[in-house]
């Protein structure tokens, strides 16, 4: 059996009588980089919070490295800590400066000592090219700026997985580039990402596959040239025709 | 074009000129309104068949002068009362508050009392309370000092104001939204972690100009102590009104407070606006 990064296996999950993931599983192996696809509420948001344990799943089981992180009985503050994760309105925290938005967890939950933290948000924050704006407040960036310390928070507690929750919906388009370049490096690093997009462009670029989404299940999981090349379900191809009309591809 | 006032590249724009003469206007309006308002209440009031008898015993110049400067003395406990009641209160209002947001089932009970606690004191009218603690446990028969009407009057006040401060605290922590919790439960903080570093800094912030206006109430009702005993200056400004047979002294006491509060609703005031300016809405005229 090869060993995969993390795995979901019959995953459900309802909000009382909605259903909103329906028997969900996947294998992901290190360093792959999956892209969810598919309309709104069909899933992916809630796919990627069940994984980092901010939705109990109803029934079915997360394993990482090949234990059960849905274990109701776990205390899920240790494996948040594995896995990173961005989110689409970035929820930084706007009382902290940019520095200690990064540096707060590897603080207070890491045990690294504030100016070690510190040392190392300052590094983090300069490889995204952020390193002037370490004094400023959350409020007085941009949004793409914004997003980017967002994922050096993230990243600053060295998550073995990465979960990127639609990170360039709320941009202005002409910041979505300066984020996606982030995600690129991140993936040339060899990070294990699943990321929810409506960018079928950069999907198509940077994932090893591509999932369908719809109505919570998995229609279909394929590469990416052969998913949009040659979609197989009746429905992703309606899907990526809409996505076609609109001219968002 | 060019005979349009205010479209020449130098001088003020159309919309300034537009609201300099508004401006212009207001004033006049309001100095006017004003006037009338002010000349009809001294051309009035003289006129009323009391107003000779109430000038006598509530204006009276002398009576001021002679009981004003014991009556500032006296504010001084009421000061002092303050000093010590408020920090209380801040800090049993804030464990109160996060009392009542405990979710771990060993923990029900405290959240019980949290609640019972806010709903018994917030129910009862402050005076009661401080009758009720402040006649009542002197009455177990305890020693000096603590039969003490100076402690058990503050502790009253703490029970009584506690109760609604703890619930502006608790308005401000449910005001900090949901995904600040999650973005930070996601990097592994635990529950008490993301309350102390993420979402009371938050709260608090929000909640400063509610609390101040709590702090000005509470600075009035520290007079309310005089009814168990305590000689701060409303209890004076009673004992000086029988022995001049005047009620001068009630004007000279509302005046202490007054001096303290209008500077105080200031700076509530003032907060408040900053706050709305930080959050970005501009009033509507």
């Amino acid at each position: 059996m090869t060993p995969h990064k993390l795995s979901l296996v019959s995953v459900r999950k309802s909000f009382g009588e909605r259903r909103v993931l329906a028997d969900v599983s996947i294998d992901v192996a290190s360093s792959e980089v999956i892209a969810f696809i598919g309309s709104s509420g069909s899933g992916k948001s809630t796919l990627l919070r069940c994984v980092n344990l901010l939705e109990p799943v109803d029934d079915g089981a997360i394993l990482l490295d090949g234990i059960d992180i849905s274990d109701p009985g776990l205390d899920p503050d240790p494996i948040r800590r594995r896995i990173g994760m961005v989110f689409q309105s970035f929820n930084l925290f706007p009382h902290l400066s940019v520095l200690d938005n990064v540096a707060l967890a590897p603080h207070r939950v890491g045990r690294s000592n504030r100016s070690d933290a510190r040392d190392r948000a300052r590094d983090l924050l300069a490889r995204f090219g952020l390193a002037d704006k370490t004094s400023a407040y959350p409020d007085q960036l941009s949004g793409g700026q914004q997003q980017r310390v967002a994922i050096a928070r993230s990243l600053a507690m060295d998550p073995e997985v990465m979960l990127l929750d639609e990170i360039t919906s709320a941009l202005d388009p002409e910041l979505v580039g300066e984020v996606l370049d982030v995600v690129r490096e991140l993936k040339d690093q060899g990070m294990t990402m699943l990321l929810a997009t409506h960018e079928m462009a950069f999907a198509r670029e940077i994932a090893d596959r591509v999932c369908f989404l719809h109505e919570g299940s998995i229609l279909e999981c394929a590469s990416p040239d052969r998913l949009f090349g040659n979609p197989r379900e009746e429905r992703t191809r309606q899907f990526l025709q809409r996505v076609v009309d609109s001219g968002r591809m | 074009m060019s005979d349009l006032p205010g479209t020449g590249a130098s001088g003020p724009t159309r919309r300034q000129l537009y609201e300099r003469r508004q401006r212009r206007r207001s004033i006049v309006v309001a100095v006017a309104s004003t006037l009338i308002v002010v000349g009809a209440i001294v051309v009035l009031v003289p006129k009323t068949p009391g107003w000779y008898r109430v000038r006598r015993s509530f204006f009276n110049g002398e009576t001021f002068a002679e009981t004003f400067p014991r009556l500032a003395e006296a504010f001084v406990l009421d000061l002092k009362i303050f000093a010590w009641c408020a920090p209380c209160i801040l800090v049993w209002g804030l464990l109160l508050a996060l009392a009542r947001g405990v979710r771990t089932p060993a923990l029900f009970p405290l959240r019980l009392f949290a609640a019972a606690y806010t709903d018994v004191f917030r129910g009862v009218p402050v005076i009661l309370t401080i009758l009720l603690v402040g006649f009542g446990i002197p009455g177990l028969g305890l020693d000096r000092p603590w039969n003490s009407p100076y402690l058990w009057g503050s502790v009253a006040l703490v029970l009584a104001y506690s109760a609604y401060v703890a619930e502006v605290f608790r308005a401000g922590i449910e005001s900090v939204h949901e995904s600040q919790r999650a973005a930070a439960r996601s990097l592994g903080l635990s529950s008490g972690q993301t309350m102390r570093h993420v979402v009371l800094p938050q709260a608090v912030r929000r909640v400063v100009p509610p609390l101040m206006n709590d702090m000005v109430s509470l600075q009035k009702d520290v007079a309310l102590i005089s009814l168990i005993g305590p000689i701060e200056v409303l209890r004076q400004a009673g004992i000086d009104k029988s022995k001049f047979a005047n009620f001068t002294p009630y004007l000279g006491a509302a005046l202490l407070f007054i001096l303290l509060t209008i500077p105080e609703t200031r700076i509530v005031d003032h907060l408040q606006n900053r706050q709305r300016r930080r959050t970005g809405a501009t009033a509507i005229r």
